[in-house]
């Protein structure tokens, strides 16, 4: 054994795991609606609440959900951060700024980039609206979207904000357990 | 159900949680074993059953670990359990290998959190690419910036509350011996001065990335005069989850953290937490945690929680009346998966009497908590000196 060789006492070694996914019976209309440039939430009969991703079950009563619902490419800011620290892997070059949006219609907000903006103007309850990559790239995934970047709307009072969704959401549940008795 | 008493015989952590490039994962989790059983004054002869946990193994790219460390820790022909609760494993441990003494199957447990930052990158680990949406890599950081912010605009707390705490906890860990960080010269313009990671949180305002591991040896009533030093005992302890994501989702104070410290309050008759308690050792890996906990686990009214922390009520060296991480918590160590039980051990020592220079003088009863996952797994304990 050659005992002069200096130690290796650290070595990248990167794993990665390459999926590939079959989606459900109640995921494939929201990538195939992504494909097509829409945006598509499920409205959970239970709650009344519509869910962006939908991923086919509502987290708070556990049913299934698979009533579709078109949503709008706006919608609201309610928590960002602005990422100044590399991470090994990463295609997006810090600064770059994340926030939980959601979508106009849905109640459950969705991560997303920010840019076309200063990074001190993004701001709680900023009004925002995607930025779609070119059509011909569009494929089954949210990545269609490179980004939100502002509008020129005021900023939203986000506890009104909830206030006001969770008043339609009722009014969806009621509606929707009427449709179920009828 | 039985219902024996649980007593917290022996403690053991690794010399200091710092990187250790020259030792393995078996050689880190054995060093804190072997101090625990030292101190309980057992062999492992004496251990019926072996608790394990640890956070995701993407932390160091080795999976199932606890197959490969129960020899290493003397689990061969022994039971040998492995808990999965993310940060908070190191607590949620803990309480498993309680309740295996509570329920009386076993007279003496030797549980062992770990985690070696140093073999991978718990950034990287964090931020897994999901199938159908755009992968953001900001890690845990990026993930409870926009809380701490939400807490800020809710609190309307001045924007260098945070900084307060991360002077605070550093302060304490001067007197930790076991302290990733030791920084002396710290001051409020200095970590005012560090760079912004994941706005509006600094880098001295988080966490280190540290290797460590914590162990304790736990006993029924029957089997808990082996230690030269008197035991602790568990005088209530709590778990609860939720998902990660779901329409509304409360996650400045969530449901889950304030109803497991509500069972944990009535288990332990609580009604005053900041007035009954004497210290407590929370998970606050982010400087603005201690706020947010402050609040949630009803130390202060919702709103306030940055005030105690300006006051110095939180501080052991400001002699304030309710010491928070007199260890310097997870802001001067973070091997992941022990830092849970790394508070829970250190809120044992406490009581015991045994924290040398950061001891609380004469404290009789101290909270262990720890949260994890998008802040959706909380485990807490109370212990005391005295039987329950």
């Amino acid at each position: 054994m050659d005992i002069d060789l200096d130690p290796i006492e650290q070595l990248d070694a990167p794993i990665y795991h390459r999926y590939h996914a079959t989606s459900s019976r109640a995921i494939t209309p929201f990538l195939h609606a992504m494909k097509r440039g829409e945006l598509l939430g499920h409205l959970s009969t239970a709650t009344g609440k519509v869910l962006f991703p939908p991923l086919g079950a509502c987290p708070e009563s556990g049913q299934a959900t698979h009533m579709p619902v078109i949503l709008s490419d706006s919608g609201t800011v309610l928590g960002f951060t602005t990422v100044h620290l590399p991470i090994p892997g990463s295609k997006l070059v810090p600064p770059f700024t994340v926030a939980n949006i959601l979508l106009d219609g849905a109640d459950q907000a969705c991560g997303h980039l920010i840019s076309e903006c200063e990074i001190n103007a993004v701001a709680i309850g900023m009004r925002v609206t995607a930025v779609w990559r070119a059509k011909e790239i569009w494929n089954n995934s949210l990545e269609n979207i490179e980004y939100f970047r502002p509008i020129a709307e005021p900023l939203v009072d986000i506890d009104e904000l909830q206030k006001q969704c969770l008043i339609k959401a009722n009014h969806r549940k009621k509606s929707a357990q009427g449709d179920q008795d009828a | 159900m039985s219902n024996h008493r649980v007593a917290i015989c022996g403690i053991g952590q690794t010399e200091r949680y710092r990187t250790k490039l020259t030792c393995s994962l078996a050689g880190l989790v054995r060093e804190a074993a072997l101090n625990a059983l030292a101190d309980a004054g057992c062999d492992w002869s004496d251990i019926d059953a072996l608790i394990i946990g640890k956070a995701p193994d993407m932390f160091e790219g080795v999976v199932m670990p606890e197959a490969y460390l129960a020899e290493a820790l003397g689990g061969v022909n022994k039971p040998v359990i492995r808990v999965h609760t993310a940060g908070s494993v190191g607590g949620s441990t803990a309480i498993v290998a309680a309740n295996h003494i509570k329920s009386g199957l076993f007279k003496r447990v030797l549980t062992v959190a770990f985690e070696k930052q140093s073999e991978s990158n718990a950034h990287w680990a964090l931020s897994p690419s999901m199938p159908f949406r755009p992968h953001f890599n900001s890690g845990a950081g990026g993930m409870f910036a926009p809380v701490i912010r939400e807490y800020m605009r809710r609190s309307g707390a001045p924007e260098d509350a945070g900084c307060y705490v991360a002077v605070k906890d550093r302060v304490h860990a001067l007197n930790n011996p076991h302290a990733h960080l030791h920084l002396p010269d710290i001051d409020l313009d200095t970590v005012k001065n560090s760079p912004m990671l994941w706005e509006p949180t600094r880098f001295l305002e988080s966490c280190p990335s540290s290797d460590g591991a914590c162990a304790m040896v736990l006993a029924a009533e029957s089997h808990a005069d082996t230690s030269a030093h008197k035991p602790a005992w568990v005088h209530a302890m709590a778990m609860r989850s939720e998902p990660s994501f779901y329409p509304w989702r409360e996650e400045v104070n969530p449901e889950a953290s304030r109803a497991c410290a509500k069972d944990l309050y009535a288990q332990a008759g609580i009604t005053k937490p900041r007035e009954e308690l004497d210290l407590a050792e929370v998970y606050v890996p982010f400087s603005w945690f201690e706020p947010i906990w402050l609040e949630s686990l009803g130390f202060a009214e919702s709103g306030q929680g940055w005030r105690l922390t300006l006051e110095g009520a939180t501080s052991r060296d400001q002699g304030g009346d309710i010491p928070w991480n007199c260890s310097g918590g997870v802001l001067s160590s973070n091997p992941i998966g022990a830092s849970g039980m790394i508070r829970f051990a250190e809120a044992a020592l406490q009581v015991r009497g045994m924290a040398n220079k950061r001891q609380v003088d004469g404290a009789k009863r101290a909270l262990g908590h720890a949260y994890g996952g998008h802040s959706q797994f909380f485990a807490m304990w109370i212990v005391g000196a005295e039987k329950p």
